[in-house]
Parts: structure tokens; C-alpha cells; sequence
């Protein structure tokens, strides 16, 4: 076992978490990853409501739709409600 | 100082409502169940009047009213339920939630035999069930000592050093509808002997110092999730809060025999006429009370004879048993539940399994009886000790384990 972790008399009663959760990254461990496509996007932000993770944001600055992937967990409804199939779910690395 | 004390005629389960009446209860949420029913049908009745602060929950289930339980605890709120059986098997999974939470519940249990065939009498098979549940589990002998045992277990439970629930144990029908004169002490002395309930400091991230409890002005999540890196590491957590619970309860025992004159045993282990005895038998719960008076007969004809109850069964109390029985020559050990497939009951194998290193441990025997609300004869209890009596003049037992009061 590493060093770096702490025994049972030097860490919290019952795992009891006093920092802030803004800094867990709850999307790092997804499969899949969705994929726009900027040409069939028709900016109807159907996708930015109906993500469950609320990690699609429209950007209003650049007219586009922008992934949030440190939340993204990969579900693919965004892909799925899509109307025009402007999202496409990939494994990473198959992007292009 | 002693407080004042009134004489009143209580069942057990009245007897529990009272306690927790006077014990400053801020939530009970329950959900009813035979024999434990009265209780919460007694503590409803103080809220209905207006006797009582508390914020009563009526929930849908077993398993919500634990999780209502739960949940207030961890708001700082002293919270009390009560069940028995399948009420009890209904709440296994939060049951390990609540200790796990080290939050200090209060359950009162009256002790009621499991379904099939269905049998609403008493027994110890539901609370035994749950031995590895993380709570702390005290058993009564009488009505008296269910009323005393209540407060003493909120006391235990919110010590810091333990931070665990408890489960006071009571036995179906023979305690909680069998109507006993019982001592109540006055509100006033109850508030000061359990106080304001205490809580562990955690620091929160801006380094600021703050009781370890769910409170919107210093946010905190509780029960994260651990993975293999650190689960077991709070489970040893866990384990440390029954070690000093060992000192605790007993603590609590005189402190509260101080207020009250009444103390039971040194609080772990109830030891009656054991001093010179040859011929001992270990039991939980209300049979101690026939047990006693048998013994007191026993002696009036010669027979060094004697009776440990075990008051406490989680934490259990090792090095006291041990002390307690390592000069006797035949020992049985009373299980009113059953280990089906084992050697003998759960009481049994802890108490056979604590004497093994006494350099000259007795001869144990096992005696399942009681189940189902089976009734126990004082002539059965006296057959027992004119076993071992034999037991220790051979050094060896036929069976070790045997059911008493069974129709073959």
C-alpha cells in the first residue's frame, strides 16, 4: 500500500468529507464521447436542455454548443434527441 | 445525588416510552410492529397531548422509518425507534448505514421470534440476527431495567469516543406486556445525568472547527463513498467505538447508580452468586430473573451455584466473562435463538469461544430454549444445574448442545 495514504486514526469519522465538491470531476470515466458535427447543427440547444449533467453550454459569444467533458459522462441522449444528427457518439481517439 | 424516585405499575414497553419521553427526544420515527407496538403507540399519545417537543414520523416501512431515523441523527437531532422481528429484518440494510454513520440512534427492541410459521411471541432470533450490524446491543432482564436501559444508552451511543447506535433489547411479551412496579426518576435529574448531546469536531476546508454533523452554515457530505483504498479503514473506526463503549457502559452503570441506587452488575456483565461457584449458566435476557431465584434455592441446599447474565452482548465483553467464570467446572450458556447449521446458538459459540484460553476452562454446555414464546419452567431451569452438577463431577458432557423444554 502507498505511503500517501493515511491510517484509521488519521482520517475523518464515518469518511465524513468537509471540502467542497466543486473540484470532483465526475466525467473521467466515460466510454463514449459526443462528437458535433457544426455543419448540421442547427443551434436548436434541444441537447443543452436534455443533458442530464447539464455539461453542454451554449455559447451565445460564438454561436456554437460546447462540451463540457470534465462533467460529460458519455450517456449519448444528446446523440440520441438529436434532430438533425449533428452529435455522434465516439470512443476517444476515433474523434475524426 | 439521588434523584426522586415514584413508584409506578408499567409494562416494559411503557416503561420505554416514558424513558424516552423524559430523555428529550427531538424524532421518532417508527412504524408499528407486535410486541413493540405499545411503545410508539404510548409515545404518540405524549405528542398528540402536547407532553413532548418531539417531531414524530409516521413512515411506510421498517426501512424508512431506520432511514427517517438516520437522517436526523446526522442534523444533531437525538432520535429514538423501536421494533421487533420482521419490522427489525426490514431495517438490516440501514442498519449498517446508521453505524456506518456513526450516528447514535436510539431502538428499542422487543424481542420477537421470525417468520415461518408465523409467531408473534417472543424470542432473541431478530436481534441476534443483526449481532454484526455495528450496533451496540444491551439486553434487559425486567421492566425496571428496559426503563433504566434506555437512558443509559443515549448516553452511551452520544458519548464522542463511541458514536455508535444501540439497541436495547427487551424480551416480547414476558417484559414488554407484563406489568411491573417500575421506579421512575424525575424529568429533572434525567436531563442533567444525559445532557445536551455532545459531538465530534471535524474542520472543514476553510480550516474552520465544526461539529461533525449536516448543517446548511458549514456544508459537509456524509456518507462518501470509499473504495478498497479506504473502506476497511473506517470499518477499524467503527471497531474502536465498541472497544470504548466496553468502558463506557460501564461508566454510565454507576453514574447511574449514583442517581438512582439500581446498577446492573458492573454494566457489561451481571454476576449473581458467582464468586465460589462450581456450576454456572450464562443467559441474556429475562430468564436471569427465574434463574435467580433458582439459584437462591439451590444454595439454601448446598449447592455452590451461580448466574451470569450478559447485560451487554455487543461490544462482548471478554476479559470480564472470562474473569467472572474462569474457577467454574461446568458452565451452560442459554441461547433463545437459533444458528441453524451450527455449533449451538450465538451465545453459545462467543461464550465456548472467550473461555478457550482459560487455563482450566470448564466444561460448556449449550441449551436453546424459548422459542417462539415456548414458556420456560423454573423445574427446566433447575434440570439444567442438576446437569452440570453431574457435568463437573465427570468433566464430561454427553451432548453440548441440547433443547430445552422440546417434544421429541
Amino acid at each position: 500500500m502507498s505511503t500517501k495514504e493515511k491510517g484509521w486514526r488519521e482520517i475523518p469519522i464515518a469518511g465524513v468529507c468537509t471540502k467542497s465538491s466543486i473540484g470532483f470531476m465526475t466525467g473521467d470515466w466515460k466510454t463514449y464521447m459526443p462528437v458535433r458535427d457544426l455543419e448540421k447543427c442547427t443551434t436548436c440547444l434541444t441537447c443543452v436542455m436534455l443533458c442530464p449533467e447539464g455539461a453542454i453550454k451554449w455559447r451565445p459569444d460564438m454561436a456554437k454548443i460546447e462540451f463540457d467533458f470534465s462533467f460529460c459522462k458519455g450517456c449519448g441522449i444528446c446523440a440520441n434527441e438529436c434532430p438533425t444528427k449533428a452529435i455522434t457518439m465516439k470512443m476517444p481517439g476515433e474523434e475524426e | 445525588m439521588k434523584a426522586k424516585q415514584e413508584t409506578i405499575p408499567l409494562n416494559g414497553d411503557e416503561a420505554v416510552a416514558l424513558a424516552v419521553k423524559q430523555c428529550d427526544v427531538d424524532v421518532v420515527a417508527a412504524y408499528p410492529i407486535t410486541p413493540q407496538t405499545i411503545i410508539v403507540e404510548k409515545y404518540s399519545e405524549y405528542v398528540a397531548n402536547g407532553e413532548v417537543q418531539t417531531e414524530f414520523v409516521c413512515t411506510e416501512s421498517e426501512h424508512s422509518a431506520m432511514t427517517a431515523c438516520l437522517a436526523a441523527a446526522v442534523t444533531g437531532a437525538r432520535t429514538f425507534t423501536a421494533s421487533a422481528s420482521a419490522g427489525l429484518a426490514l431495517m438490516h440494510e440501514m442498519l449498517f448505514v446508521t453505524s456506518g454513520f456513526r450516528a447514535p440512534v436510539v431502538m428499542a427492541v422487543a424481542n420477537r421470534a421470525l417468520s415461518a410459521p408465523l409467531n408473534i411471541h417472543g424470542d432473541q432470533s431478530d436481534s441476534m440476527a443483526e449481532r454484526d450490524s455495528g450496533w451496540i446491543h444491551v439486553y434487559a432482564e425486567n421492566a425496571q431495567e428496559a426503563y433504566d436501559n434506555i437512558i443509559q444508552a443515549f448516553k452511551i451511543g452520544e458519548d464522542i469516543d463511541v458514536s455508535l447506535p444501540v439497541i436495547v433489547g427487551l424480551d416480547g411479551f414476558t417484559i414488554s406486556h407484563t406489568l411491573e412496579n417500575v421506579n421512575v426518576l424525575d424529568d429533572q435529574s434525567i436531563k442533567q445525568f444525559i445532557g445536551e448531546r455532545p459531538f465530534v469536531m471535524v474542520t472543514t476546508q476553510e480550516g474552520k472547527t465544526v461539529p461533525f454533523k449536516l448543517d446548511p452554515a458549514n456544508p459537509m457530505t456524509l456518507g462518501p463513498n470509499a473504495l478498497p483504498n479506504y473502506y476497511f479503514e473506517f470499518k477499524r473506526q467503527q471497531e474502536e467505538g465498541m472497544r470504548n463503549a466496553l468502558r463506557k457502559i460501564q461508566e454510565v452503570n454507576s453514574e447511574y447508580a449514583k442517581i438512582s441506587g439500581r446498577n446492573y452488575g458492573n454494566g457489561l456483565i451481571d454476576a449473581y452468586e458467582l464468586d465460589d461457584a462450581e456450576i454456572a449458566i450464562v443467559c441474556v435476557g429475562s430468564v436471569a430473573g427465574t434463574l435467580k431465584v433458582i439459584v437462591d434455592e439451590l444454595r439454601q441446599e448446598g449447592m455452590k451455584v451461580g448466574v451470569l447474565r450478559l447485560r451487554t452482548f455487543r461490544p462482548f465483553p471478554l476479559e470480564e466473562l472470562r474473569n467472572a467464570l474462569k474457577e467454574v467446572k461446568a458452565l451452560a450458556v442459554m441461547d433463545k435463538s437459533m444458528s441453524f447449521g451450527g455449533f449451538g446458538g450465538a451465545v453459545f459459540s462467543e461464550v465456548r469461544s472467550a473461555l478457550y484460553e482459560v487455563n482450566q476452562r470448564p466444561t460448556i454446555v449449550n441449551y436453546i430454549f424459548g422459542l417462539g414464546g415456548r414458556d420456560t419452567n423454573p423445574h427446566e431451569l433447575r434440570k439444567i444445574f442438576e446437569d452440570l452438577a453431574r457435568i463437573a463431577k465427570t468433566g464430561r458432557a454427553e451432548m453440548s448442545v441440547q433443547y430445552l423444554g422440546l417434544r421429541e
